[in-house]
């Protein structure tokens, strides 16, 4: 290994953990709420690789590398740097780079003692697992089974396929806290493989048991579930938002690991939504309270200004996006200013983006950090609006579904021939068709059976179709 | 007990690995689309116009991770500026990398623009996968020409040998094992049976010498498509042979109705017109052979790239001489180049002719070129089926 002298000395350990004491302590004065914090002190290449996996013991996959190699390649580039990285879980688990200096180290701290009181309050939160740490780990550990049971080809292939669609789950459906709605991970895994005829053949043969050890119980319910679940679908024929769920429960040419695979990627997912929908408020919320917290210190001359030098990195403008730090912070402290501190613990429970851009953004605010819409123009992008409702329309539109197109299923027997039928909610914003066209396969491989997409095209109508890898187009 | 407030630790990562062995199967990914992309890549006028460049760059687009997402071209977004930007303000060109915000987490990556993965590829790795089924055609019957004067290399290990070539490593190997079989641990006395010698065999090589017969027709049929397939075909050859032989001489032959010796330059450049007699051409380089390369010394191959458009009357000699030619020749390439699919009686003859030296090539666009060059570089079994 080429790190044998660690960068940070014990005597520094020792002065960080009284500083965290401090830091702790004033939080806790001022109000806030976090759950018991985990720092770990790890080298850049971990802290990116847990970057890029989104958790320390995430399943393996190559998308993963192409992540942690882009990142690292721009660290040791010196173009951007990861200070922090903060876990939502219970401990609380906040990892920092060990060649952070001493005043670094102070605003990280209260930073993430501010998002950990978020993951605890905000009402987004509530209904995600903390234990997700051990949960991923133990789906992880699955999928090593699985490689070695089905190639790690096979494997790889299908979360190829799983992960080209994880965005569409419908973030509503998670079920209440310790009941048993939707599927566990790892409960299918143990269905009958031989003799299928239909999807829910072997299901059926689970619940016609009427004896068993209480997980087959478990798993009667959980089949239960989802025939209730199909049936209802039948009957009312409603689209499905949970694109996920849906292929879990009718596809017909899954195998139970398929399954349990599909599963642990969409309550991955589930866990994850959160943190998109809620990264302006929740950036926000950190910087807020990283600028408060530290406003208690003293600081000496040369530490105000290391400072002030960060935290300016940190609220720093894009010309092509929106900075969520800065565009948070500034909505915090216009209504802390005008509503007092008190209002924003409310704020930070109940809102997501986008309520907080409908309710809080003002003109004001988009004058100030100059914000603007822009556009591709020709060859060029172009600044095409300043007006300040038309930004705040954009933003919010843009937090719709978390960012990701709105597709629902509309049938999973198109026309009587068992073909799958999604379609695009267009609202404004058209699908990049080349993507389109290379997403259907995987679409197909979970379906098994040719599977449609309608979507708006230039005004128009349009219906794709996949048939094994060909991918034709039509207007209707 | 109260649970702790925080807990402050590190912990030894050096086992947690999983970033690069994800990485490592990413680059292998890399790796194999490059390889489908070959086709195109080797037909890449950024790599075979300028000869020496070592490090290609490579747009890959099939490592996508590919989703159902927005149009970003279409789409409006929303961006800030430093206090005083205006509508009609242009920020940065399409395509093009934009600058990204600051933060402190790992990037959310919104900044339009970021399409396409380029990755860096050295052009030897290219030619290590282009290479890797090339073979030299017809390598037996230069069996006389061989020359073993730098074809030593160490084949065996034998306990007999001159001292000088004792392999310590092996040697020590052997000891540890007899030790070992005897229930000694470690190193004592090495014994006379435990010396290992490196042995080494005469590796017959090719002679290192090689001649390409670069032959284009230059009549008025062909156009800038012919020349560039001829470029890209004579670049890759000449690279390969390179690699097989020490010195490699490339002769041009330009011809129409006459055939003349060209400079590389004007190879390319030249463009003329009139009707076409291929014999000429193949006439020209016998001519060569004869008086500057022997076939005793050197090993010889020709290509000659033409749309087939031959004078009919032209056909029968130009059929004599490549028989001629084939006597001499390692192989002789004819690369049919005819996009359009024209009938040629020269090509229906060329057909007909049953050697298993004589490799007839078709190319009718870019990404037949590869597969043009592999077919001339097949072991005479293969190419003559």
């Amino acid at each position: 290994m080429k790190r044998t002298v660690p960068l940070i000395s014990e005597a520094e350990i020792k002065r960080l953990e009284d500083d965290i004491a401090r830091i702790t302590e004033q939080a806790l004065r001022l109000g806030l709420d976090p759950f018991p914090m985990r720092y770990e002190i790890c080298p850049a290449d971990i802290l990116y690789t847990i970057g890029a996996y989104g958790m320390p013991t995430r399943f393996s996959h190559w998308s993963f590398g192409k992540a942690f190699y882009r990142m690292k390649m721009q660290y040791d580039l010196g173009l951007s740097k990861i200070y922090e990285l903060v876990i939502n879980s219970d401990p609380c688990y906040a990892f920092l780079l060990d060649t952070n200096t001493p005043v670094q180290n102070r605003l990280i701290v209260a930073h993430v003692l501010a998002h950990s009181d978020f993951f605890k309050n905000n009402a987004y939160f509530s209904r995600t697992p903390r234990d997700m740490v051990d949960r991923m780990a133990a789906a992880a550990e699955r999928f090593r089974q699985y490689e070695r049971e089905y190639g790690a080809g096979t494997v790889e292939s299908f979360l190829d396929a799983v992960l080209a669609i994880q965005e569409h789950i419908d973030p509503t459906r998670v079920p209440p806290a310790g009941g048993r709605g939707d599927p566990e991970p790892g409960t299918l895994e143990r269905g009958n493989r031989v003799g299928r005829r239909g999807p829910y053949d072997d299901l059926w043969e689970w619940d016609r048991k009427e004896t068993g050890t209480e997980q087959e119980e478990a798993l009667r319910t959980v089949i239960q579930k989802i025939k209730e679940r199909a049936d209802e679908r039948r009957r009312r024929r409603k689209p499905e938002k949970d694109v996920l769920l849906f292929l879990m429960d009718n596809s017909p040419v899954l195998e139970d690991w398929q399954r349990d695979v599909l599963t642990v990627i969409r309550q991955e997912m589930l866990y994850f939504w959160p943190q998109i929908e809620t990264k302006v408020l929740n950036e926000g919320w950190a910087t807020y309270w990283h600028l408060r917290i530290m406003r208690e210190f003293d600081l000496s001359p040369g530490e105000s200004f290391e400072f002030a030098k960060l935290h300016a990195g940190v609220v720093a403008p894009s010309p092509v996006q929106v900075n969520p730090y800065a565009l948070g912070l500034a909505i915090l402290e216009d209504i802390a200013r005008r509503e007092g501190e008190e209002a924003l613990f409310e704020i930070r429970e109940i809102e997501s983006d986008q309520s907080l851009l409908r309710n809080y953004l003002t003109k004001e605010i988009v004058d100030r950090l100059d914000l603007y819409v822009y556009q591709r123009v020709g060859t060029e992008y172009r600044v095409v609006d300043k007006d300040w409702e038309a930004v705040r329309e954009r933003l919010i539109l843009s937090r719709n579904n978390g960012g990701f197109p709105y597709l629902v299923v509309l049938d999973g027997d198109f026309e009587g021939r068992g073909e799958l039928y999604l379609k695009h909610e267009y609202e404004t914003l058209e699908l990049d068709l080349r993507y389109v066209e290379k997403t259907l396969p995987y679409v197909y491989a979970l379906w098994g059976r040719p599977v449609h997409l309608e979507t708006v095209v230039d005004g128009l109508r349009v219906l794709f179709t996949c048939r094994e890898d060909q991918v034709s187009r039509k207007f209707l | 007990m109260r649970e702790p407030l925080f807990i402050l630790s590190r912990e030894d990562w050096s086992l947690h690995r999983k970033g690069y062995d994800d990485q490592r199967r990413h680059q292998e990914k890399v790796k194999e689309a490059i390889r489908q992309r070959l086709p195109d890549l080797i037909a890449d006028e950024s790599i075979i116009l300028t000869d020496g460049k070592q490090v290609v760059k490579v747009p890959i687009r099939s490592l996508d991770e590919f989703r159902f997402r927005f149009n970003e071209n279409k789409g409006k977004r929303v961006g800030s500026g430093r206090g005083d930007s205006r509508v009609g303000d242009v920020l940065g060109q399409a395509g093009g990398a934009l600058p990204g915000s600051g933060g402190m987490g790992p990037g959310a990556g919104e900044a339009p623009g970021i399409d396409t993965y380029e990755v860096h590829v050295e052009l030897e790795e290219i030619e290590d996968m282009v290479f890797a089924d090339w073979r030299l055609p017809n390598l037996k019957r230069k069996d006389e020409v061989q020359s073993t004067a730098d074809g030593l290399a160490w084949t065996d290990v034998r306990p007999k040998g001159l001292s000088g070539n004792l392999d310590k490593r092996r040697t020590l190997l052997h000891h540890l094992r007899r030790n070992a079989a005897r229930g000694v641990r470690g190193i004592g006395r090495i014994r006379e049976e435990d010396l290992r010698y490196k042995v080494w065999e005469e590796h017959p090589v090719p002679d290192s010498r090689a001649v390409i017969f670069a032959m284009m027709d230059t009549s008025g049929s062909m156009g800038e498509f012919e020349k560039y397939a001829a470029r890209t075909a004579f670049f890759w050859m000449t690279r390969f042979l390179r690699r097989q032989y020490r010195q490699v001489a490339i002769e041009f032959i330009a011809h129409h109705t006459a055939a003349k010796r060209v400079s590389e330059e004007e190879f390319f450049t030249r463009a003329e017109s009139g009707g076409t007699a291929c014999s000429s051409a193949y006439r020209l380089a016998l001519d060569l052979i004869r008086d500057q390369y022997s076939p005793s010394r050197y090993n010889i191959y020709t290509f000659h790239v033409s749309d087939g458009d031959n004078l009919p009357s032209d056909n029968e000699p130009c059929l004599r001489h490549i028989r001629e030619l084939l006597e001499l020749a390692c192989a002789v390439g004819f690369a049919e180049v005819n996009p359009y699919n024209r009938p040629s009686l020269l090509i229906s003859q060329l057909q007909q002719l049953d050697h298993p030296d004589f490799r007839l090539l078709r190319i009718r666009e870019r990404s037949d070129i590869l597969g043009a060059l592999r077919q001339f570089f097949t072991p005479a079994k293969e190419g003559a089926r």
